[in-house]
């Protein structure tokens, strides 16, 4: 399973193996990452799964969809130009080695 | 300061989740009836029937979270509150004592008096919903609302037979404007499914579908959604106040101080309808439990989120925001031909709720045009040279 590691605000970083297919958002709820919230439950809805993506890997990352764009307009920290919703973010082998920051805050 | 939550919905996990962020140390007991762990219901409908989503994708949160964040899961049926002793009592014969009692007791389906009909709203029967769309060839689906249709869409997807029966003569015409129920006919049909309206449901066998005298539909399966009836009984017997739902002030609090009731089974004051509103959404389960769980950690405030909901059908996504009750005028902005438009409503002059189909921009604009009660006119609404962002 490809590695993702997830770097809270504060510093605080965690590699999880994410399933292929999962999103990266799942991989964050489903091993307690807190700064992942997912309130919507990943169906694009709530801008509360913000990542920032670290820049070489925003490559391998599909684009933003029409849905997600208006959704990182809401979000509660910042947007940036790295910044994705998690829970659009399908795993593939690719994504092996990937590194996202959490923002300060997502509500 | 014990709390219990009765109900282990999206509104039950969201309480005892938000009571933990907000720092709250107490103990926290979370009661529901079905055995999985909290999950969320929007995806039974959708891609779960499809198989694209499994029930780990459904779960909220993964079993080790009720652990580290203290959160005590019960599967059980409460019976009965006592709200003299502050106990409730569980169908085992068990009791529980609270300090604040949360209702999120939710919904149940509204049933037919006919058999040989299947429904969907728990994990169990969209499993089982699933298993039998595989093997099924005639698909009938019993109401033209939300879940009806994104049923029978799943069931079209699959290459099943689809005829979808609407008692009424436009579809989802509970909420939506003649416009987009006129949309969501033709994109159904469109794709091949039988669409009828104005029907009157004699029988169901195990093979067909009786319709009037000469009407009838080949059925090897058939799935009802028509609506749902808010789990009150308990707050009845408890001498609580129920209308349409358990009865609450604008802190989603009863007469009784220490019991609130949030979600689909709770009638609040909604300053987006002007009245009472029962709202059935995941948006009202959650942001009614965020502000509850600040109200037990000392931060009343009253509930004031505006409401926004969505359906999945295809590759249609539309979303709505506010409340369209009581609008007297509807305008378009986009062309519906184009499969991306949105439908703005007015009630006096004052736009109280967008759809939007698969045009989520206008959807994130309307949610905050009608938080902020904008003075946004129908002719600036129906302009798209006009950007709504720049609205106030």
């Amino acid at each position: 399973m490809p590695k993702i590691t997830y770097i809270s605000n504060a510093g605080v970083s965690r590699t999880i193996d994410v399933p292929l297919g999962d999103t990266v958002m799942e991989g964050a709820v489903q091993n307690g990452i807190d700064g992942i919230v997912a309130e919507c439950g990943g169906n694009c809805q709530c801008a509360t799964c913000h990542v920032y993506v670290e820049e070489k890997f925003l490559t391998i990352l599909k684009p933003i969809a029409e849905d997600e764009d208006a959704m990182l307009e809401t979000t509660a920290s910042p947007r940036k130009s790295n910044s994705r919703l998690g829970c659009q973010l399908h795993v593939t082998a690719a994504f092996d080695g990937l590194v996202v920051h959490t923002p300060p805050t997502q509500q | 300061m014990a709390v219990v939550i009765i109900g282990g919905g999206q509104g039950g996990f969201q309480i005892a989740a938000s009571l933990r962020a907000e720092g709250f140390q107490e103990r926290i007991t979370l009661i529901g009836e079905e055995p999985q762990i909290p999950y969320q219901r929007p995806p039974l409908s959708k891609g779960f029937l499809l198989g694209k989503q499994e029930q780990r994708h459904a779960e909220l949160r993964p079993a080790a979270f009720y652990d580290t964040q203290r959160i005590n899961l019960v599967t059980a049926r409460a019976t009965a509150i006592d709200r003299f002793a502050r106990r409730i009592t569980l169908d085992s014969g068990e009791h529980i004592e609270y300090d604040t009692l949360v209702l999120a007791t939710g919904a149940r389906n509204r049933l037919l008096s006919h058999g040989n009909v299947f429904y969907l709203r728990t994990l169990v029967e969209a499993a089982e919903i699933r298993q039998r769309l595989a093997a099924a060839n005639d698909v009938v689906v019993i109401g033209g609302g939300f879940i009806g249709l994104e049923v029978a869409a799943a069931a079209r997807t699959l290459s099943k037979q689809v005829t979808v029966i609407e008692g009424q003569s436009r579809l989802m015409a509970r909420v939506v404007a003649p416009v987009v129920s006129e949309f969501f006919r033709c994109q159904h049909e469109a794709r091949g499914v039988d669409v009828l309206f104005d029907q009157t449901l004699l029988g169901i066998s195990e093979k067909e579908v009786q319709l009037g005298e000469r009407t009838r539909r080949p059925a090897d399966l058939v799935i009802a959604g028509i609506g749902v009836v808010p789990n009150v009984e308990l707050a009845v017997e408890a001498g609580l106040s129920v209308g349409n739902g358990i009865t609450v002030d604008k802190y989603l609090q009863t007469p009784d101080e220490r019991i609130f009731a949030i979600g689909d089974c709770a009638e609040n004051p909604s300053t987006f309808s002007g009245d009472l509103a029962r709202l059935e959404s995941v948006q009202n389960a959650v942001d009614q439990a965020a502000c509850v769980a600040k109200t037990i950690v000392g931060h009343r405030a009253p509930y004031g989120a505006v409401p926004w909901f969505w359906t999945d059908q295809y590759d249609i996504h539309m979303q709505m925001a506010g409340l369209p009750v009581g609008f007297d005028q509807v305008v378009t902005r986009g062309d519906p031909q184009t499969r991306k438009f949105s439908v703005f409503y007015f009630r006096g002059g004052r736009l109280c709720a967008v759809d939007s189909i698969n045009r989520p921009a206008d959807h994130m604009a309307a949610r905050k045009l009608i938080g902020a009660r904008t003075t946004l006119s129908p002719d600036q609404a129906k302009d798209e040279s006009f950007d709504l962002k720049t609205a106030t």
